[in-house]
């Protein structure tokens, strides 16, 4: 497989006393559009900066196309970045802004303005040509950063939190229109957010990073469903953590024993030893709460603390007797339980995963 | 970007040295025991007993001193009860008389001496102490003018209106609250314009009287004349009693501001303290 | 000085005249506010507007032959400034300005730039660390070049110490000892100006122009220099205007060797006694900076100086 556009290999950077990224690795296919998923402080910008060369690695290795580039200038680097502020040059206007790089390659005046039309038309732009930034509204800004990104024709485009500072539908429609575009120009795109939901709905892959590391790389459905680590289960689904014992019950299913009772869920091929201790994660909407007893005298005990409603989602969070909190959610408006009530709480074997696991991978 | 060069910090280092230079040799100098100031006699505090015995220049001192308490706290008073209230009287032309206080610290010195020169010749103002305090004073205003002004800018108006709310007169909001907040910012503003009005040598050489020295005036002739090695010492004390004031008057004007803004960020603090420095 | 302070338009003039408002006035007139700017308005009209205005009648009258001033209208003040000795001494104080306002950008710019580059803390300290010269009196200042360029003196030491130069070189009384010292005057101004406006300069657009293919200095030209160059015009400013009146420092390390027009002023002042000469050369002057503000602001669309608080 010749087709990888972009390898980070063993990239290690310090910032002073503080450790940001530690020894990480990332293999990126021509055309792919990946996300770099992480709350802030997490290093994916960092990661993003050694991509363009903005920054040095303190160690490891950054190849483009197969080229060693870790210690190329980023103006000679093949890749071009839309930065989290736009960084539109004030000075400027947008045919200006987009047609910097062609102007800086001594590319003739009219292949640029050729090419700056076909920029802007692409982000729907035509006739904003003379418009100074500062004449912009921020999803035109947002357009026009891109533009200027892309008539360089990079290999690899990297987008920094770019719809963090618009609205939320301007940024609902900004991702549809991104993934368009994307799909279009088959132009491989990094793209940073801490927003797990605009991560799922666009990339064709997600690598969940956590204190300079990646926890988990998968499609989008890989790592909502099949969360591998703890971290990953709760930072991308928001998912309930529940710890106990195993204890193998045959058919590929475990009991987890817990003070508060048991549950079942699905190894899927992973070995674990009975009495081995485990945490299985289980998204909001998997749980549900039962009043009385179950048949099969499975379910944690717990207590309802709270219910309330969000998007037309109720949520109701209960606690276990050592005081943490799960929560059970779904679409509706209410529910006959209320706080101070004796539930069981219960879920499909299938929908527990076991995560955390060591030789996971 | 890449690896962080070490140029700019030798430049900044360099041409800082090169400021100094001149400074610290002056101070070195006052400590020399020769009376030739070219050889170095060793170290001695002779210059500043013979300083201290210098009727000459303790009279110059003395009217130094007087006359910078003078004109700042004119400007004090002038300049604060204008910024209070400028804001909101109606009265015609405010904008321009804004304006025109501030020409005296924007009009090349010289201009302003020899305005002043002519003017008070005109008016028949006797030239000695008068002249120089009017003189002073019209660059004194501007300090604290502005700081106090910039600060008034940053208090939250509720302030005002909740006094109002409680009963306060006008009387007692500017006593009991308005006062009160910008009090470092006069200060500030006083000691400025008192550290200008202590070093001013060219409007005072214009307006000054025969027999009215101050110590600047006293040092530029010496130094046009000849110097003695008296003046290595009064410059050494004059640096180091400028160096106090305006530290002082950067402290309060830092205070000013973390008055008033609970969430005070030290870039805004120290821009403040920055801003002390640019009026000059 | 103060970015807050209006330039004095004519809007503010008119607002009190609309007559509705005028019968209020007299009861205003004796309001808190009022009363409280009295004393400003009184001073400046007295000792700021009073003056400023006699120099201009007084640049037109003419001299009286022994002491003082007739009330006779003439051009001659201004005729005389035409005259050749008088236009060498502009033309040499505009040589000097520009000479020293080109030494202060070389040096102060890239100080003021490379400043605005610090950490916050290292900022901070920096400000601090220029306060103190800033802030020395000038003559205190002059005297310790007095004492490096004087024959014998620092510099020379320092020459013949390391053989560079066998006898005292007579640096003091010269045309670049009066540089230095303008020089060393001024270069705060250009920094601190610089400074400002580099400190607002948002760094990720120098990264921006180095991914989109700028080397260093490419990006350095078309975005850093492009951005901070109002700052650069104001310092230019701050710098060429005072450096044509700085009488003193030409004074004491010239030693009378170079005349600025700020020495012609004062001589024509002090010693030969010529009043509305003195003054139509001020108001020449006072002209020249005027223009030279409004091209600044034409020029770089600002409209206060950058750097002034």
């Amino acid at each position: 497989m010749n087709d990888t556009i972009l390898e980070l290999y063993q990239i290690e950077k310090s910032f002073g006393d503080v450790r940001v990224l530690n020894g990480i690795d990332l293999s990126v296919p021509k055309g792919e559009f990946i996300t770099l998923l992480g709350p802030s402080g997490c290093g994916k910008t960092t990661t993003l900066r050694i991509i363009a060369g903005l920054e040095t690695p303190d160690r490891g290795r950054v190849f483009l196309a197969g080229k060693d580039v870790t210690d190329l200038e980023p103006n000679k680097r093949n890749v071009n970045t839309v930065f989290q502020n736009y960084a539109l040059f004030p000075h400027m206007n947008v045919e200006a802004n987009i047609a910097y790089s062609l102007k800086l390659k001594r590319i003739d005046k009219q292949t640029i303005s050729k090419t700056v039309k076909e920029a802007l038309d692409l982000v729907q732009l035509a006739g904003y040509e003379k418009r100074m930034p500062d004449e912009l509204s921020g999803g035109q800004r947002q357009r026009v950063a891109i533009a200027r990104a892309i008539v360089n024709e990079p290999a690899v485009l990297l987008l920094d939190e770019p719809l963090g500072a618009l609205d939320l539908q301007l940024r609902h429609q900004m991702q549809i229109e991104l993934k368009r575009l994307q799909k279009r120009l088959g132009v491989t795109f990094i793209y940073i957010t801490h927003d797990q939901e605009e991560a799922l709905n666009m990339s064709d892959r997600i690598a969940v990073m956590r204190d300079g590391k990646f926890e988990q790389i998968g499609t989008p459905a890989q790592v909502y469903d099949h969360p591998r680590t703890s971290y990953v289960a709760r930072f991308v689904g928001s998912a309930n953590l529940i710890s106990g014992t195993a204890y193998n019950v045959g058919e590929g299913l475990i009991r987890l024993d817990t003070e508060d009772g048991p549950g079942l869920v699905r190894t899927r091929g992973a070995r674990i030893m009975d009495g081995q201790a485990i945490t299985v994660a289980v998204r909001r909407e998997s749980v549900t709460l039962v009043t009385g007893e179950t048949n099969d005298n499975l379910g944690l005990r717990a207590v309802v603390k709270e219910k309330n409603y969000a998007g037309g989602v109720l949520q109701i969070i209960v606690s276990l007797s050592d005081g943490r909190e799960l929560v059970s959610s779904r679409q509706g408006i209410d529910s006959p339980l209320k706080a101070g009530d004796h539930v069981l709480v219960t879920w499909l074997p299938d929908q527990g995963v076991i995560v955390d696991l060591e030789e996971a991978g | 970007m890449k690896k962080k060069s070490k140029l700019p910090g030798l430049y900044l280092g360099f041409i800082l040295a090169l400021m100094y230079i001149p400074i610290l040799l002056v101070i070195i100098y006052s400590f020399n025991e020769s009376r030739i100031s070219s050889v170095w006699g060793g170290w001695s505090l002779r210059w500043y007993r013979d300083l201290f015995r210098d009727r000459d220049i303790m009279e110059a001192m003395t009217n130094s001193l007087f006359l910078a308490t003078v004109s700042s706290l004119s400007a004090a008073v002038i300049g604060t009860l204008a910024a209070v209230g400028m804001p909101k009287t109606n009265l015609r032309g405010k904008g321009i008389i804004e304006y025109l206080s501030t020409l005296p610290i924007m009009i090349p010195e010289i201009i302003l001496g020899m305005v002043f020169l002519v003017y008070f010749s005109l008016i028949k103002l006797p030239f000695g102490m008068i002249t120089l305090a009017v003189a002073h004073t019209s660059f004194c205003i501007p300090y604290v003018y502005m700081l106090v002004k910039a600060r008034l800018v940053g208090i939250d108006k509720s302030y005002a209106e909740a006094a109002k709310d409680l009963g306060a007169t006008e009387w007692n909001v500017f006593w009991d609250i308005t006062l009160p907040l910008i009090l470092p910012a006069i200060t500030s503003g006083v000691l400025l314009a008192f550290a200008m009005s202590l070093d001013d040598v060219v409007i005072s050489v214009f307006v000054t009287g025969v027999n009215t020295n101050t110590l600047p005036l006293k040092i530029y002739t010496q130094l046009k004349t000849g110097v003695t090695p008296k003046i290595n010492a009064l410059c050494t004390l004059m640096f180091v009693s400028t160096m106090l004031i305006v530290i002082t008057s950067a402290w309060f004007a830092r205070k000013s501001v973390s008055r008033t803004e609970r969430r005070i960020n030290s870039e805004e603090a120290s821009g403040i303290g920055d801003s002390i420095g640019l009026v000059r | 000085m103060n970015t807050e302070i209006r330039r004095g338009s004519p809007a503010v003039l008119m607002t009190g005249g609309e007559p509705r408002k005028r019968k209020a006035s007299f009861r205003r007139l004796f309001d808190a506010a009022t009363i409280s700017v009295v004393p400003i308005y009184v001073f400046t009209l007295l000792f700021v507007v009073g003056p400023l205005v006699y120099m201009v009648v007084l640049s037109f009258l003419k001299r009286a032959e022994t002491w003082g001033v007739l009330r006779e209208f003439t051009w001659a003040n201004y005729s005389n400034i035409l005259k050749p000795v008088y236009l060498k001494t502009f033309y040499e104080s505009l040589k000097l300005a520009s000479f020293t306002t080109l030494f202060v950008a070389l040096v102060g710019y890239p100080f003021g730039y490379f400043m605005a580059r610090l950490t916050a803390v290292w900022k901070r300290r920096m400000m601090l660390l220029l306060m103190i010269p800033f802030w020395t009196s000038s003559l205190i200042r002059l005297y310790g070049w007095i004492i490096i360029f004087r024959a014998n003196g620092t510099l020379d030491n320092i020459l013949m110490g390391i053989g560079l130069t066998k006898a005292p070189l007579k640096l003091l009384y010269t045309y670049s000892a009066v540089v230095v010292g303008m020089i060393y005057a001024l270069v705060p101004f250009m920094i601190f100006a610089v400074y400002s406006s580099a400190e607002k300069l948002d760094w990720q657009l120098v990264e921006a122009a180095r991914d989109l293919g700028a080397t260093p200095w490419q990006a350095f030209i078309t975005v850093s220099f492009r951005l901070t160059l109002p700052g650069l015009l104001s310092g230019v400013v701050l710098t060429f205007i005072p450096s044509m009146g700085l009488f003193f420092i030409a004074d004491i390390l010239g030693g009378n060797k170079v005349i600025l027009v700020g020495n012609l002023i004062q001589e024509q002042l002090m010693k030969a006694r010529n009043w509305p000469f003195a003054a139509a050369l001020s108001v020449v002057l006072m002209i020249l900076t005027s223009i030279m503000i409004a091209l600044y602001r034409k020029v770089s669309g600002v409209k206060d100086l950058e750097g002034l608080v």
